[in-house]
């Protein structure tokens, strides 16, 4: 039986589509219980390839014959060798092509909605580390929200679509990945903007994103609206695009709020978040739809694996938006905290421009999961 | 630190670097040292899992520039 690959798309579309299939894991058990593939039909196995070299024959049983298999490891090279393995005693079996860090590094464009001007907006989804970025288009022009450092996948995208770069932004200093926005100004002569009290470390130009300022996309006037809404970050800031879509960052997500601690300042941030989340967004409009900077889970995922929800409804149903007693609120927020996310304070400093670290280790720095959330 | 037999698996990718170490303990006796040498970062992680679940002990390591060593005593 011939090994075959299978890419990070192919395996993105099987999560959307909720379809079946067997992930045999081979990376160490450490590396698997941190952060692995998650789809909703999908079975597991964890093997380490290591204690597969003297062959793979008690592992046979374990495998089912009536479903695609997936062999994964970090980088390819030992899901390749065990693949060939199973090959040789008659299974067919892929490999991920490029191994977790291609899946890390992998971005899905999916349509969000049309524009009242006959704009667009479209969420790159990074389905393996759960980060969320956007595009806003509009008669040729585009703005980026909150883009990951994979900056050919934007490029590329607005080439394909025919629009120019003009605005870029963060809504946030983040703390879980790095960030591409300064590097997809500077290829594109960009405007990049940032929240100023989340910049006051940075070493680089940029344009001060604070609440009040319009940036309008194309001739037909997609504006772009800033709403100061602090509590994960210092300067974190949301957007309201062209009236109805409501960008909230790290602030709100869909079933889960942002955390407050990855800057050493939980307890300052607290009364911002909860001011933020219970005064600040109340104030909106129900009806506007939520996208945010990150999803935890993958039943966050709408059925055309978008990431979006109605305010209204989110009110409803997110816990962290139901908390009345503030004392309550608080622990939720700096109590029992997940980890946090690997690297984060060498990433801040990437962001700031303080430190440049190489391809690799930029990679290194943001294996794993974002948690960016409390639940 | 005194290695036995010192293994270079500098510039390979996984899973060779295990894959040659296992061969190379192999030709050790219980109670000597193994000094291996990768550039893969990966390596770390899987040698110290491999090192466990095989007996052996990982006894220290050390990064030097881009290098990694590593030294395990054969159980």
């Amino acid at each position: 039986m011939p090994v075959k690959s299978m890419n990070s798309k192919e395996v993105t579309r099987k999560v959307f589509h909720k379809e079946e299939l067997f992930i045999l894991d081979v990376r160490n058990e450490g590396d698997f219980q941190d952060w692995k593939i998650e789809g909703e039909n999908f079975d597991y196995l964890n093997i380490p390839y290591f204690e597969l070299l003297d062959g793979v024959e008690e592992i046979l049983g374990k495998i089912p014959l009536d479903k695609e298999v997936l062999v994964v490891c970090a980088k390819e090279g030992s899901s390749i060798m065990v693949a060939e393995m199973l090959s040789e005693h008659g299974l067919s079996v892929f490999y991920l092509e490029g191994g977790m860090k291609a899946w890390s590094e992998y971005l899905e464009p999916v349509k969000i909605g049309d524009l009242r001007d006959g704009g667009e907006i479209y969420q790159f989804v990074r389905i393996g580390k759960g980060c969320l970025s956007y595009m806003v288009v509009s008669s040729g022009e585009a703005a980026i929200i909150d883009a990951s450092r994979m900056t050919t996948t934007y490029l590329n995208f607005a080439k394909k679509i025919g629009v120019n770069i003009k605005h870029v932004f963060d809504t946030h200093l983040h703390a879980d990945h790095i960030s591409g926005g300064r590097e997809i100004a500077a290829s594109t002569g960009a405007t990049y903007w940032l929240p100023p009290k989340d910049a006051t470390d940075v070493t680089f130009e940029y344009r001060p994103l604070e609440s009040g300022n319009s940036v309008t996309i194309g001739h037909t006037s997609i504006d772009i609206n800033a709403l100061y809404s602090p509590g994960h970050t210092i300067g974190s800031t949301s957007f309201v695009v062209d009236s109805t879509y409501l960008l909230s960052g790290d602030i709100l997500f869909i079933d889960s709020i942002g955390r407050p601690d990855l800057a050493g300042m939980a307890e300052d941030w607290v009364a911002d978040l909860r001011e933020s989340l219970y005064s600040r967004y109340r104030e909106l409009s129900e009806d506007l739809i939520v996208l945010p900077a990150h999803f935890m889970i993958i039943d966050e995922l709408n059925e055309d694996g978008s990431v979006a929800k109605k305010l209204g409804t989110l009110f409803t149903e997110n816990h962290g938006l139901n908390i009345d007693d503030e004392n309550e609120f608080r622990k939720l927020v700096t109590e029992n905290l997940p980890p946090q996310p690997n690297a984060y304070q060498e990433i801040r400093e990437t962001n700031m421009g303080k430190i440049t670290p190489d391809e690799d280790k930029q990679r290194e720095m943001e294996i794993g999961p974002n948690r960016c959330a409390v639940r | 630190m005194k290695a036995t037999k010192v293994l270079d698996a500098k510039g390979l990718a996984c899973s060779m670097p295990i894959v040659k170490t296992k061969k190379a303990i192999n030709d050790l006796a219980s109670g000597e040292i193994l000094e291996i040498q990768v550039t893969d970062k990966g390596a770390k992680n899987d040698l110290a899992a491999w090192a466990k679940s095989g007996g052996h002990e990982l006894i220290n390591h050390e990064v030097d520039d881009d290098v990694l060593k590593f030294w395990i005593r054969k159980g």
